[in-house]
């Protein structure tokens, strides 16, 4: 089967999607050939966004539970905060190509690089939130405790939503097109996650806060995700494709039982138990849907080019 | 704009497309000069492009189209307005190169500052201080950037930056046989374009377009003007290109947003009982 | 021209943005199609039928530049009445003899005269002359031959001429050559258009044009077209033949051929002259410059050997080698195989690759005793010992060849002085940049020293045979540019081996152009048309003034032989009175009132003989020339539309078919070149053509050509890693159409056929290389580039070890742009299956 060279301006079919508002197009390509650079991240970025978001969002539980005269599940919030502060930093460096200079993060502050922004909320909410932790195990200094708790407290919800800014603040379609939405996906998924592993740690009778944060967390991720998927449109298309998909099922389904289990049943401890576990995974599957999704993206040049195209024709 | 203070004029590149005979000496000068390693061996197939893309070990890419003419079946027929189907043959060749864009998204997102704007307003990496984070490699949204693998740190186009200090022309322009890589000051080469649009146009050349010329569009305008002679999307250029910086607004509203959302999430969960 | 030539392109985009007409004729659409106004796809080996087309639209429309034609050309001179055209013998010339395979060029003459050419063969011996170099004519009877200015006459060149090619017409050419008419038309129209007094073209050709077995015709064929259009010795004319190396042009002017001297001064055949005086009165011609042979060849001689060369012993005339027949590269390569070639130097040249029937020459090669070559890399020829494709097939084994092989590591011309010579004959010095690395040297140190050596074994010898290396002037070392001092294994001085070339005179001082050399040993010279290129004692070959800062014809930079003249010729570019054309196209003209001639160039003629000059009776070399006589190194002044002498296959060129062709000539009987050299060896198998039985075993045209990237065998680009990425893998282009005929894949691989051998390509199918309407029927072409071989960091099959050895008689160039093939889709068998597929097509080929 013969196969001319000069495909060059192939034309490729986007398929309309469902909730697509524009009609198909027809549009021409390089060999079909990526127009992006797809991400050079490896498995340590997507299993950042999940250590990172349940540290910030258990640093705040952990702030709200003291307040409210909830010491163990404060305890255990500012366990796995403490957890995450010690992994996430680890799993970033690693993925720097050149990580003896991880330091040079700290050179700059750029408000237009949310990772410049990032890690400058990290280097302060890691070591409240370490400090916050220990000190409170070792019983010293209280009111610095209390101070480091309040920072992190502060910080935890920007730990859990500045990374969606991250992969948003990309040119790739699937990302930088649910910009308005993925913060709040990362922000569910990060209160899921954070309420289900409190849930895990504390008997059923401290759980209750922690189990209700667990549940509004997967209906905001459940629902933030939906909605996000409808507006992308044919851009949303990653998301029904190759491992992307898998993901994506994993996530809903996960995240789905586990909301429903701890939402109607939590208060009997194995039906919780089991309830976080599946939240817990959804959320991983969530931040794993996101990132490959894309990669799917970045390959293919029509996500890139047809809604370019489409935009030059309609300002006429 | 650059914080400069010197008068140095923003230089850039005017190259244009319709002079360029695939020779590929912009691709070797470029590595010969600025150290290049060389990429594996492929031979793709695609015309006589085995080079495929602008990356960290390519800084100037040419590529080849071959389209029009009697075809095949299997030999898809652009549907655009821009060619018919019986439209003559032609062989486009092109020479890309990194956009050394006005907002340049590389640099917006660089989280150690290695990616600076020079006195010349060229966007290059020092490499001394990137620690190859890759942020850079998803934000271009030209597809330039990206990082050397057997190096750990990004690489782009420096548009010879030692050579510009000198007064000298970049390496693949002295290199270009036929002057299809012209360099200069932005200025000049903005209307050296516009220029040469003209006697292209008249000439009857189907499909002649400026891209990347004046300062508007997704990136505020670029540091290299090419002549087309087809849309971008031929040669594997994106053609309505925006840097993610220019929706900051959108992105860190809607972070606020959900992490306002958040913490009401948290509040909100101590409304109740303990159990 | 921009795949090969990508630097040198450069001016013809310029000239197409000041309104120039690019017209590119090409089997493919190549990146020079890709920006020339039309691009006219041709099947490979028609290119005589095109340009005839031409001249016969030229001579039938009347839009020939009839003043110029009946003034500079031969077109007035009349034929002697037994020559008979390839009209009425059906391809062939009068005078042919079947049984030796040649042409009696007797017949050819003009009436009355025998006119000895200035380029070609300049022997008038009938015999197939193997000595080829420029000379003069003979008028034998001392009178100019007879004209009708008229052009009626029916046997004067202009009618013979249009007679010749009245059957080329646009009909023909579409079926011979697959060139639809309107596309000719277009062609002939804009040719036509753009030529006259106002307006000049151009044409550039290379080996697309050289590499046939009727090569030089092709380029005859130009020519005719160039004279009758006015466009030769006029700026922006002329026919501008393309070199396919950085200094080839000097490979002929200082010869690396075996049958020439410097300066195109035939090599003494050791049967032909009985002694110099004799080989001068045959050699040198009465009329024009080449009328002082003596002089150059006397000044050659005292360059060489100097003080030992003197009047007595006829300046060591007997110090020449002689040659006894034929030993061109594909001669000596037969005689290898013979095994009467002891040793071969091989510098920069790479023949398992780029030479036509790479099997042959390696072959040949494991039959010598020693090799030396010296290269920039470890080249394929250097190593066929160990992995010729033949030790695979178990035709040779490394245990068996006795070939002892030294391979010197040789310093690239960024490492050395010297100078190139390109197409336009320029001279450009090149200086030493950088030392070379390790036991590099230059060619210029190597054969400088090995000379020395055998110097010193033969010192004190008193056998007379080793006096021609005894008496040899052999002081190159003194400072070279790199300023080393002078000891013993030092690098030789380029400038002084460039000072010798330029010449002296009897005083030691630097001569300023050839016409101060005489022939009583009172100058030296080291080739006579590169005098003056040290002239006043400046080297100036190395001048750069930038074109910006000097005239349009940039006199300033480099040199250009002879005297630094940029155009030959150039008195065609004034009328007969000396008065330019037109003011738009002046170039050189007659200055009345200094008496003298003047213009933009040097111009190509006697300085102060006035447009009227007339020679008296007697006058000899230049002086029998008239002032209205352009041509001066031709016999009788004029540029030669029919050629009475010089070349062996005709005088006028005529369409035949490749040796290897499936499409039998439409036009006549007579298939290829009658006179086309052939190789009779089993290792040269040739394929059977249209008309032979088996023919159809091998259905496609096949052709070769460069890339770009890649440097013609591939030394210089397959071995550097920022090239080698640019193209990595030898590959075919075939069209749509025959890929779907053979069930050949794009990105697959294929198998191409011959008699020869098979190779395998990646497959490129595109539409550049279309197929053609040819006698009615589909002709499908094969294309290849010819860049690949077994070493480097990209390896591949070698292209030219498919093609046959069918030369060029007259030159003995290779026929690797035009022959026929089988292609089939896979990759192709190793070891000794490979050879029973090439014998499967042989012994086919031969039942069928």
């Amino acid at each position: 089967m013969t196969t001319p060279v000069g495909r060059g301006p192939g034309r490729r079919r986007l398929r309309g999607g469902p909730g697509s508002v524009v009609p198909s197009a027809q549009i021409r390509t390089y060999y079909d050939r990526p127009v992006l650079k797809q991400p050079v991240w490896t498995w340590e970025i997507p299993a950042y966004f999940f250590t990172g978001g349940l540290a910030g969002a258990s640093a705040s539980l952990g702030s709200m539970a003291r307040r409210g005269g909830h010491p163990l599940l404060a305890r255990a919030a500012r366990r796995i905060a403490l957890g995450g502060v010690v992994v996430s930093p680890a799993l970033l460096i690693s993925d720097l190509g050149r990580p003896e200079r991880f330091h040079h993060m700290l050179r700059v502050f750029r408000p237009t690089s949310p990772m410049s922004v990032g890690t400058w909320v990290l280097t302060v909410f890691g070591p409240a939130a370490g400090a916050s932790a220990v000190l409170a195990e070792l019983g010293w200094w209280p009111r610095l405790q209390r101070l480091a708790e309040t920072v992190a407290g502060g910080l935890g919800p920007v730990m859990a939503t500045y990374t969606a800014v991250l992969v948003a603040d990309t040119a790739i379609p699937v990302w930088h097109e649910a910009r308005h939405e993925l913060p709040f996906v990362f922000a569910g998924s990060a209160a899921a996650s954070a309420g289900a592993a409190a849930t895990l740690l504390v008997p059923t009778a401290e759980s209750g806060p922690a189990r209700r944060l667990a549940v509004t967390g997967g209906l905001l991720e459940l629902g933030a995700a939906e909605v996000m998927r409808a507006r992308l449109g044919e851009l949303g298309e990653p998301y029904r494709l190759a491992d992307a998909h898998r993901w994506s099922r994993a996530a809903t389904v996960c995240t789905a039982a586990g909301t429903a289990l701890l939402g109607l049943v939590g208060r009997r401890r194995r039906v919780a138990v089991a309830g976080s576990a599946l939240l817990l995974a959804g959320s991983v599957c969530q931040r794993w849907a996101v990132y490959r999704a894309g990669f799917i993206s970045a390959a293919d040049p029509k996500y890139t080019v047809a809604p370019q195209r489409r935009r030059i024709e309609e300002r006429g | 704009m650059t914080g400069y203070d010197d008068g140095q004029p923003r230089m850039g590149f005017f190259t244009d497309t319709s002079v360029c005979i695939g020779c590929k000496a912009c691709e070797v000068a470029c590595k010969e000069w600025n150290g290049v390693p060389e990429n594996p061996f492929a031979w793709t197939g695609e015309s006589y492009d085995n080079t495929s893309s602008l990356g960290a070990n390519t800084w100037r890419h040419v590529a080849f189209i071959e389209s029009g003419g009697q075809s095949t079946a299997s030999t898809v027929q652009s549907a655009s307005s821009v060619q018919s189907e019986d439209e003559d043959f032609r062989w486009l060749m092109s020479s890309d190169v990194c956009k050394h864009c006005t907002t340049a998204a590389c640099l917006d997102v660089c989280p150690t500052g290695a990616l600076f704007k020079t006195e010349f307003e060229t966007v290059v990496v020092q490499e001394d201080v990137c620690n190859g984070c890759g942020y850079c490699v998803p934000a271009c949204p030209y597809g330039v950037i990206d990082r050397r693998e057997s190096d750990g740190r990004a690489w782009k186009c420096t548009l010879c930056y030692d050579r510009l200090k000198v007064g000298e022309e970049p390496a693949c322009a002295k290199a270009c046989p036929t002057d299809s890589i012209n360099f200069g000051t932005l200025e000049a080469m903005t209307a050296m374009a516009a220029d040469r649009l003209d006697v292209v146009v008249a000439a009857g050349r189907a499909g002649a377009q400026l891209y990347g010329d004046g300062p508007s569009g997704g990136v505020d305008g670029a540091g290299s003007v090419f002549l087309l002679l087809d849309d971008p999307e031929v040669y594997g250029l994106p053609p309505d290109p925006i840097a993610g910086s220019k929706h900051l607004p959108s992105l860190w509203g809607a972070a606020a947003a959900a992490a306002v959302t958040l913490a009401g999430a948290v509040a909100a969960a101590f409304v109740g009982g303990r159990r | 021209m921009a795949e090969a030539h990508p630097v040198g392109f450069q001016w013809v985009v310029e000239a197409q943005r000041r309104g120039a007409t690019v017209i590119h004729v090409d089997p493919r659409f190549t990146r020079t199609s890709a920006l020339a106004d039309v691009h006219v796809p041709i099947r490979a080996g028609s290119d005589i039928a095109f340009l005839g087309g031409i001249v016969n639209h030229i001579l039938t429309n009347e839009r020939d530049f009839r003043e110029y034609v009946v003034a500079y050309t031969n077109a007035a001179t009349i034929l002697r009445d037994d020559f008979v055209d390839t009209e009425d013998l059906d391809g062939l010339f009068s005078g042919w003899d079947p049984d030796t395979r040649s042409y009696d060029v007797g017949s050819w003459q003009y009436a009355g005269m025998a006119a000895g050419s200035a380029a070609g063969n300049r022997e008038i011996a009938t015999s197939a002359a193997e000595t080829t170099g420029a000379g003069g004519a003979k008028l034998e009877h001392g009178d100019p031959p007879e004209r009708d200015e008229t052009l009626t006459h029916p046997r004067c060149v202009y009618q013979v001429l249009k007679r010749h090619f009245s059957r080329y017409t646009p009909d023909v050419v579409e079926r011979v050559c697959g060139v639809p008419p309107e596309l000719f038309a277009r062609v002939a129209d804009a040719l036509c258009d753009n030529s006259g007094r106002e307006r000049t073209g151009a044409f550039c050709y290379a080996v697309g044009w050289t590499q046939h077995s009727v090569g030089v015709q092709y380029i005859r064929t130009a020519a005719i077209i160039q004279l009758l259009l006015g466009n030769i010795g006029r700026p922006g004319g002329g026919i501008l033949a393309l070199r396919g190396h950085a200094s080839i042009q000097g490979s002929t002017d200082i010869p690396t051929l075996y049958d020439l001297l410097p300066g195109y001064i035939p090599m003494p055949h050791a049967q032909a002259y009985s002694d110099f005086s004799d080989y001068v009165r045959r050699n040198a011609a009465p009329t024009g410059f080449w009328g002082h042979m003596s002089a150059y060849l006397v000044s050659l001689l005292k360059a060489w050997w100097g003080d030992a060369a003197t009047a007595d012993n006829d300046f060591c005339f007997d110090y020449l080698p002689r040659i006894s027949g034929d030993h061109s590269t594909y001669q000596t390569l037969q005689d290898m195989l013979d095994g009467k070639v002891n040793g071969y130097f091989l510098f920069g040249e790479n023949p398992a690759v780029g030479s036509a029937n790479g099997r042959m020459h390696r072959l040949a090669m494991a039959k010598l005793d020693w090799l030396v070559v010296r290269d920039l890399v470890e080249i394929e020829s250097a190593t066929f010992w160990k992995d010729a494709p033949e030790i695979a097939t178990g035709e040779l084994r490394t245990a068996d060849i006795g070939t002892e092989v030294f391979l010197l590591p040789a310093a690239a011309h960024t490492e050395k002085d010297g100078t190139f010579t390109q197409t336009q004959r320029l001279l450009q010095w090149h200086h030493k940049a950088v030392e070379p690395k390790g036991d590099c040297r230059s060619d210029l140190w190597f054969t400088y020293h090995l000379g020395r050596l055998l110097r010193e074994r033969l010192a004190g010898s008193d056998d007379p045979r080793d006096r021609p290396l005894l008496d040899l002037t052999w002081d190159y070392l003194g400072e070279s540019s790199g300023g080393e001092s002078a000891n013993e294994w030092g690098e030789p001085s380029a400038d002084a081996v460039l000072r010798e070339i330029n010449g002296y005179d009897a005083d030691g001082d630097l001569l300023s152009g050839f016409g101060e050399l005489r022939d009583d040993g009172s100058t030296s010279c080291g080739c006579w048309i590169y005098s003056g290129c040290y002239a006043d004692g400046v080297n100036q070959t190395a001048r750069r003034r930038p074109g910006n800062q000097q005239s349009w014809v940039a006199p300033e930079w480099g040199w250009a032989w002879p005297a630094n003249r940029r155009i030959l010729y150039n008195r065609a570019s004034a009328d007969p009175d000396g008065q330019p054309w037109s003011a738009r196209k002046r170039y050189v003209w007659w200055d009345a009132a200094q008496v003298r001639w003047t213009g933009e160039d040097v111009p190509d003629f006697p300085a102060t003989t006035p447009p009227d000059y007339e020679p008296a009776d007697g006058a000899t070399a230049e002086q029998a020339l008239s002032g209205r006589e352009p041509f001066i190194m031709q016999a009788d002044g004029r540029a030669w539309l029919y050629v009475p002498s010089g070349l062996v296959d005709g005088p006028l060129p005529t369409h035949y078919e490749p040796h290897e062709s499936p499409v039998a000539n439409p036009l006549y009987a007579q298939q290829a070149n009658p006179a086309r050299e052939l190789v009779d060896h089993p290792a040269n198998a040739y394929n059977p053509s249209a008309g032979q039985p088996g023919a159809q075993r091998f259905p496609y045209v096949v052709t070769t050509y460069r890339l770009t990237e890649h440097h013609t065998a591939g030394g210089m680009s397959r071995f550097q890693a920022h090239l080698a990425e640019l193209q990595p893998e030898m590959f075919c282009e075939v069209s749509p159409q025959l890929a779907a005929e053979c069930g050949l894949e794009h990105r697959g691989w294929a198998t191409i056929i011959t008699s020869r051998t098979a190779i395998e390509a990646r497959v490129l199918v595109t539409q550049r290389i279309a197929p053609l309407r040819v006698q009615g029927r589909t002709v499908h072409q094969v294309g290849l580039p010819w860049h690949w071989g077994g070493r480097g960091l990209v390896t591949g099959d070698s292209a030219n070890d498919l093609f046959g050895l069918a030369l060029d008689p007259n030159v003995h160039i290779q026929e690797v742009k035009a022959a026929s093939c089988d292609i089939r889709p896979g990759r192709r068998p190793r070891g000794p299956a490979l050879r029973r597929l090439v014998e499967s097509y042989v012994e086919q080929g031969a039942d069928t």
